[in-house]
This record gives C-alpha cells, structure tokens and sequence, in this order.
C-alpha cells in the first residue's frame, strides 16, 4: 500500500478569511497527502476546517473573503495554488471533482438530470459526439445504480428523492475519469439507511475505477467502514494521522479518543453516548498553545504555552500532542489516556 | 394549463367590469358637457339639447352604463361622440404607436439593465459595481418630465443630432402598414425611412426606460447575488465550467423569476406613464388619445381607452405567470 503513488500532496496548506472581525485562519499549515486509488478519510467536528480543505484544493474557496495565503498542493507536478485560473478549470471535474454535502441543494433546480450530466462531459470532452456524450452519462447513471437511467435524464432535481440525487452528483463526478474524488460529508444529509447505500457504492466505484477518493466527515463511524488512512482535524489542523485499524485500536490524541467514545457503536459498550465537553474554539481567537487544550483533560502547563508539533509515535501514525513528544515520555504517563 | 388561463382569463372579467364602473362615474364628475364642447360656446340651447337627445347622454347615468356594458359583450367598445367613428377603428394607430414606443423603451430596460445586475453582481464591490448602481439610484428617482426636456434640449437644440417631437418626418410620412414604422419600413425595406424612425423613438424611449431600466438593475443584482451563494453555483463552478456560462446560464436562469415580476409591473407602468411622455414628445400614442378625449368630454373614448391599456396590463401580468412556468419545472399550474 504504501508504495503507491502520491497523487496528491498538500503540503503546509494555509487558507485564511479575511473578514470584518480579523483574519480567520481556516485551514493552519495542513499537510497530507492521498495515493493513487486509496480512500483516505478527513475527520473532525464541523468548523474545523475541513470544507475549506477541500474547497482549496479545487480552487474554490469563495474569494473575498477567502485566500489561500501559504502551502502548496502538488498535482501531477503542479501546484495547484499557483495554477492559473483556465488551467484550473481544465482540472476542476476533469482530474479531480468533488460532491458536496447537500444533494438536495447541489443540482440547479431548473435543468434536467440529463442536461447537467452532458453538460460536465461537454466541458471536457469537446471533440465527443452528441450520442457519445449522452450513452457516457446514462452508462454513468447506471454504474451508481440508478434505475430507469433513460427516464432520469428527462427528469428535474425536484422529481428525485435525496438519495438518488446524491448518486447523480456522483454520476456526475465520476463522468471524465477524475484520479481524485473529494466527498465532502456525502451522507451527512441522508437517512441512515441511504447513507450506508452510498457509503458502499462509493467504496465499490473506488476499488472498480480505481478512483482515489478524500472522504469528509465528522462520522468516525463512517470512516471505520470506507477508509483505509484517516486524518483527524481541529480548529484548522491535523492532530492525528493514520491507518483506520491503528486510530481506532490506538488512538492517541485526546481529541481522537473523545471522537471514538462518540461513536454509537457496538464495539464500545455504553450505557450513554459521550460527548467531548466544551466547543471547537472559533476560528481567529488569539491563542497561544495546542488549540485543544482548553478542552482535554490530560492538559499540563506546556499544552498551554507551547504549539505541539506532530509527533511520529509509530511507522505511519503521528500526533500533535505533547503526550506523545518523545523528550516528554517519562514526565507524564502516557498509559494513562489509555485506560 | 389552457384551463388555468382560461380560469385566470374568467377572473379577470370582474376586476376589469369594476374598473369600467369607476371610470365612468369619475369621468361624468368631470363638469362639462360633450355637446357644448362639440358645438362651441356660442351654440344654442335647442341645438345643444338635440344632440344630447341624438348622443344618449339625457338618458340616466346608470341607462347610459348599461347600453355601454351591453355594447362591450358584443366587442363594441362605442363610437366616439366628436368624430362619430366607432372606437374600435380609430384606435388601432394610436395603441400601436404606444406599443412600439412602450417595447422598445422596455427592450433598452431589460437589455441594459438585466446585464448592468448581472455584472454588478458578478463583481461585487467593484469600481463597476458603485458606478452602476449610484447611476441606478439617481435613475430611480429622476422625474421623467425633466429628464425628457433635458435631453430635448442637449440632443435635438443643442446638438440637433435627434428630432425633438412626433413619431415620423411630416413632410415624408411613412406608408402605413401595421401602425408599428418601425417594423412598416421595414417591410417596404425603406431603410432611410427606417432610420428616421429610429432615431424619433430614442429620446422618448430613453426617458420611458430610465426608471425601469434602474429598478430591473438593481433588483437583478439582488436576486443574482443570493444566487451566486447557492450549492449548484458551486456545482457548476466544480464542474470546470467558465465563470460566464456559470453566470448567464446557471446564476441567471435562477435570478430572473423575481425579476420577470418586477419587469411585467413596469411594462404596465410604462403604458400609463406614457401619457406624460407622449405629451413632452408629442407622440400620438394612446395616452394622447385619452388625454384629448378628456378635453371634449368624449365618454367613449376615454372609458374604452382605459379600458384597452388596463386590459393590456392584465394580460402583461398573465403573460408573466406563464413564463414563470416555462422557466420553472417545479410550478405546477391547475
Ligand atoms: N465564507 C466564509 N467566510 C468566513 N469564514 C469562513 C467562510 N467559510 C468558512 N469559514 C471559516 O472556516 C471555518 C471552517 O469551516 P469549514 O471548513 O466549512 O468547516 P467544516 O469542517 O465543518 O467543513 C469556519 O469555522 C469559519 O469560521
Ligand atoms: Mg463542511
């Protein structure tokens, strides 16, 4: 696994909000990467940051008030915070698209299915026939398990239920070949039932096209059954990084272990659902050391003045968190956040 | 669908028979008397009283109304009392005459400020962004009166590039066809014409478009900037398409609903500022029509000339309706 190619390399990326109140700095010198046809999971509450993550990859972030201000994202040799705005779009839906997490919202309302799926081949294909374009949207409308894909594309948003909608926006992603797929909360708006469905048919279209896929959520459980490396965030940066098996047997960042014990799963019997005390900090309040401390319970004075950085506890498993700062290991007792 | 036009249509029988009440009591407020006025100050009393007796008007008011009522229900809209012809076919050249001046001032309106919306819009804030709409609140609230005789004064006396009043040169008129000269020059491919023509409909056009063309402006741009915000702007933006595609098709098929409302509501208030229009620019339309029957107390005229530009109105907004549902596949009509 680890051999493959890194399609996508975020490296030190800053996305600040330039607003009335001050500088938002959204996203906080975040790096990671994703390897060719791999689902790596970004977790964490919302407003941590992950949407902006997203939205700077694909150039998107809405500018004012927004900018990416440092970092760069590295795409088949190019960095794409530096791509101008033509170049982009030839990338944008072509070699990396994304679906948002509002399918209700997501598709204009006043064009048929049919005309918003012909219309992303079109963009990128231009030398495609009529028939070419159309047979590659229904062949597209059936991979995601739509029924009546014919009929469908007669059809306007309104006349389709969420889920179907969200196979659609799927459809839609997928129609040019993308290496990169970003699903930003896909299910978040879905009953549970449907979100499984589409869990699975992104997890199956991933091994099939072999499509790398960037899984948003702020549902560990979600990241338990569709990923294989997970990146948990917090108040715009990374805390934790590593293979699904090792966060979940493993956690070690505080904040990681408040997620999992959120988690209603049968794997961790409780009575009542945990949930981590106090708020994600509001992005561009002055603060000094790790973001999280005023809400972990294993903070020491250092967690107050002082930035962790993240450390490298095991292989390909790293922690912001000075528990895990191998110059602290016997000053305070790692074993106890394991109980 | 026909059913619901049809059904609207129906609705709109009251609304319009109420309309024709008011008129005519208000009108018969108005002192005067239209066979005084016919036959001048110095005429007699028996002759006066002749031709009330051959006119109807010594009959009661409410005898008067119901003849005028019983006459619409077979599409006569009565016969003016001062050149005895049937409304019906005399009116045709003046309502023409408003239509071509009423859509080309509204096709500017539109034209202009629909995009003007857009672009303002599209770069918020920018130096376009004030400009454009500083010019449209000074639009808003520019009296037509002076902005017409303004530009009498700049572009015909001054400069003397554009015609100060009519529709035509007198001394070449234009050979009559369908009443609209634009489109009648058109036809006989008198392109030299055509251009006198032209020219005659922009200084009136301009100071009929000015206020519409500020109000579709800035409601365009409203309604496009909430658009812009929306998740399938995003979308399509995802997608790799041009911002401008992004814009005039996604952005703007979205944002023009509210403005189609606005749009039909101004093409109503158009008609009925053009009275004032056609006065400064004497433009021999439809409200000069009315305006001059008032002056001989001609009842006819005046009842059934309210009541063609009301029923223009309606219809306008029925229009509007309907395109609403071509634009929007979730309005259901039945
Ligand atoms: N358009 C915006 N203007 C100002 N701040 C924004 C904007 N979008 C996002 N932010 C800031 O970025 C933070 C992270 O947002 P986001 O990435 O959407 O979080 P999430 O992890 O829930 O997807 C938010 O808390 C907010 O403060
Ligand atoms: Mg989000």
């Amino acid at each position: 696994m680890g051999d493959r190619k890194k399609i996508l390399d975020v490296k030190g990326l800053k996305t600040t909000f330039f607003t009335d109140d001050g500088q938002i700095p959204a996203v906080d010198n975040v790096d990671f990467h994703i390897r060719e046809g791999e689902v790596l999971g970004i977790v964490g509450e919302s407003g941590c940051g992950k949407s902006v993550t997203s939205l700077s990859i694909m150039g998107l972030v809405p500018s004012p008030p927004g900018k990416i201000t440092g970092g760069e994202i590295l795409f088949q040799d190019k960095d794409l915070t530096r791509l101008p705005e033509k170049k982009m779009r030839e990338i944008r839906g072509n070699d990396i698209a994304m679906i948002f997490q509002e399918p209700m919202t997501s598709l204009n309302p006043l064009f048929t299915i049919g005309d918003q799926l012909r219309e992303a081949i079109k963009i990128h294909k231009r030398d495609w026939s009529k028939k070419q374009i159309n047979d590659r949207a229904v062949e597209m409308m059936r991979l995601v398990g739509l029924p009546r894909a014919e009929d469908l594309m007669k059809e306007y948003p309104h006349q389709l239920s969420g889920g179907m909608r969200q196979r659609v926006m799927i459809a839609m992603a997928l129609l040019c070949d993308p290496k990169v797929l970003i699903a930003d909360e896909p299910t978040t708006a879905l009953d549970v039932t449907i979100q499984a469905q589409i869990l699975t048919l992104i997890k199956n279209l991933n091994e099939k096209l072999n499509t790398a896929v960037l899984l948003i959520t702020h549902d560990l459980g979600v990241v338990a059954e569709t990923c294989e490396r997970v990146i948990v965030m917090y108040a715009g940066k990374v805390v934790e990084e590593g293979p699904v098996e090792t966060i979940f047997k493993d956690p070690q960042h505080p904040y990681t272990r408040g997620l999992l014990q959120s988690v209603p799963d049968m794997r961790f019997k409780k009575d009542r659902l945990y949930s981590i005390p106090g708020n994600v900090p509001k992005p561009g309040t002055i603060h000094t050391g790790c973001k999280f401390a005023p809400r972990c319970e294993f903070a020491f004075d250092r967690c107050i003045n002082e930035n962790p950085d993240l450390y490298q506890t095991a292989d390909n498993h790293k922690t912001r968190c000075f528990l895990f700062d191998p110059k602290e290991a016997t000053a305070h007792d790692r074993t106890a956040i394991k109980s | 669908m026909l059913n619901y036009i049809g059904r609207r249509i129906f609705q709109l029988i009251p609304v319009l028979l109420g309309m024709t009440f008011i008129v005519f009591l208000i009108i018969r407020a108005i002192p005067g008397d239209p066979a005084q006025v016919i036959l001048g100050q110095q005429a007699s009393e028996e002759a006066i009283k002749a031709l009330r007796t051959t006119l109807g008007l010594d009959n009661p008011w409410y005898i008067q109304y119901f003849e005028y009522l019983k006459g619409l229900l077979t599409g006569d809209l009565g016969e003016s009392l001062r050149t005895r012809t049937p409304v019906a076919d005399e009116v045709w050249p003046y309502l023409a005459a408003t239509i071509e001046l009423s859509v080309f001032a509204i096709v500017i309106a539109v034209i202009i400020g629909i995009n003007a919306g857009i672009i303002s819009a599209w770069f918020q804030n920018s130096w376009f962004d004030y400009l454009a709409m500083i010019i449209a609140l000074i639009g808003v609230s520019m009296p037509i009166f002076w902005l017409g005789l303004m530009n009498q004064w700049i572009f015909s006396i001054e400069l003397g590039v554009l015609p100060t009043t009519g529709r035509e040169n007198v001394r070449d008129p234009v050979d009559v066809i369908t009443h609209f000269y634009l489109i009648d020059t058109l036809i006989q491919g008198n392109f030299a014409q055509f251009s006198i023509v032209f020219k005659h409909l922009i200084l009136p056009g301009t100071a009929l478009a000015t206020i519409p063309m500020a109000i579709i402006a800035r409601m365009t741009r409203s309604s496009m900037l909430e658009v812009m915000r929306s998740d399938y702007v995003r979308t399509a933006r995802s997608k790799g398409l041009k911002m401008f595609w992004v814009v005039y098709k996604h952005a703007l098929k979205n944002a023009i609903i509210p403005v189609l409302t606005i749009i039909g509501l101004q093409m109503g208030l158009l008609l009925g500022g053009a009275i004032l229009t056609e006065t400064i620019f004497g433009w021999p339309g439809i409200g000069r029509y009315i305006y001059e029957a008032i002056g001989f107390r001609d009842y006819p005229v005046i009842q059934s000339g309210i009541l063609i530009v009301a029923f223009i109105f309606v219809m306008i907004n029925l229009l509007v309706d309907m395109l609403y549902g071509l634009i929007d596949p979730r309005i259901k009509y039945d």
